[in-house]
């Protein structure tokens, strides 16, 4: 058994990697902002217009209604849903699952519409996973990042004297 | 799950207070959001009842200091405390890398401080992470309150020990938090056990809140080290 959730880093070229993909995907779109969040709730990456809320805060909220909307899922009898839509009167939000430890949020107004983004949407969608999976796949075994913690003990009690 | 961003030179982690309804898990975070300084703060999210018992989570993100360049980043969660909302107490276990688990101290709620703490172990365990390995700590709560049962008694109930099977572990570890006490020992049984380490805490007047973040804290910290 693990001892518990597993810990996971991205190096400024998975940071490139994501970011021009989610820029090329909202400039196809037309689309405002997408937010990669994990399923902890962590904010991963913000690409496109800066959003006006605490993303943080966004984030956290992303995750939780992600994981009520899988237990709905299994519910009804659904493995997950992979996709979720909620439409505002100006602004609308879609949410999906990538390589099922991230999800990406897509924010966007009427400039453009549902349909749009998600036809565009598909593609980015794969992309990410790929590059989500041998993310995880390095985290899990070699050629992870040296890990910056290793021999900080004495640091770590510093900070808490 | 903690997340580690070379990008932003940030070190995430999740930390959940868990505990029976009414126990103070809501009073801890609230303590902490009004004594840290806003800039090392985010806002603290509530998702309530009308009549303030917490739905789903409270949340409150927490900058703790720098760490070789990178900062930490901690993510203080609630869960519902009554055991009618254990679906989502479960959610919001996903991912976490510390626990807190805050108990109420008066003698009447010690079944229900069981319960949570039974509970707490099933939960971990439906997601495969094991309690007794991971950054845990245990906070008496109100122990201002006339009623409160004496600390030997709480330990016993809640924190007796879990069995030590790798013999590298099997020595005396002194508790650094309270002196003569050990958190790794052998029983007179010859059996070696380990207890999580505890705090003694008034949430409402913050006595103990700060103790069981840092003490947390440095064990999630060190678990990545």
């Amino acid at each position: 058994m693990p001892v518990g959730a597993a810990s996971w880093s991205f190096t400024e070229d998975d940071f490139g990697a994501i970011t021009k993909s989610l820029e090329r995907f909202l400039f196809d779109s037309n689309a405002r902002c997408a937010l990669l969040v994990d399923r902890a709730g962590q904010l991963v990456a913000t690409v496109g217009e800066k959003p006006k809320f605490d993303p943080t805060a966004f984030a956290t909220l992303t995750a939780a209604d992600f994981s009520a909307n899988d237990q709905l899922a299994k519910l009804i009898g659904e493995n997950d849903f992979n996709s979720l839509f909620h439409q505002g009167e100006k602004e609308s939000m879609y949410l999906a699952d990538i390589a099922r430890r991230v999800i990406l949020v897509v924010l966007f107004d009427n400039r453009t519409t549902l349909g749009l983004v998600r036809l565009k949407m598909k593609q980015t969608v794969d992309e990410l996973s790929k590059l989500f999976e041998a993310v995880f796949k390095r985290a899990a075994g070699a050629g992870a990042p040296p890990n910056i913690l290793a021999g900080a003990d004495d640091e770590i009690d510093k900070l808490f004297q | 799950m903690s997340m580690i961003n070379y990008a932003s030179r940030e070190i995430n982690c999740k930390i959940v207070y868990y505990g029976p309804g009414l126990g103070g898990k809501t009073t801890n975070l609230e303590h902490v959001y009004g004594k840290v300084s806003p800039d090392t703060r985010g806002k603290l999210i509530s998702l309530a009842t009308e009549t303030e018992r917490t739905l789903f989570f409270d949340f409150l993100p927490v900058d703790l200091g720098t760490i070789r360049g990178f900062k930490t980043r901690f993510h203080l969660y609630t869960v519902p405390g009554q055991v009618y909302y254990n679906a989502s107490r479960k959610l919001i276990l996903k991912g976490v890398d510390g626990i807190v688990f805050v108990a109420d101290s008066q003698i009447e709620r010690m079944e229900a401080n069981q319960e949570a703490m039974q509970n707490l172990y099933d939960n971990m365990s439906e997601y495969g992470y094991d309690l007794t390995r991971m950054p845990f700590v245990i906070q008496y709560n109100k122990r201002d309150l006339p009623n409160a049962a004496p600390i030997r008694d709480l330990q016993a109930a809640l924190n007796p020990g879990w069995e030590v099977g790798d013999p590298s572990r099997m020595r005396n570890a002194p508790d650094p938090y309270h002196q003569g006490e050990q958190l790794v020992e052998q029983l007179t049984s010859g059996e070696w056990v380990e207890r999580a380490p505890y705090f003694d805490a008034v949430a409402v007047n913050g006595d103990g809140v700060f103790d069981t973040l840092k003490a947390v804290s440095k064990l999630v910290l060190k678990s990545l080290a």
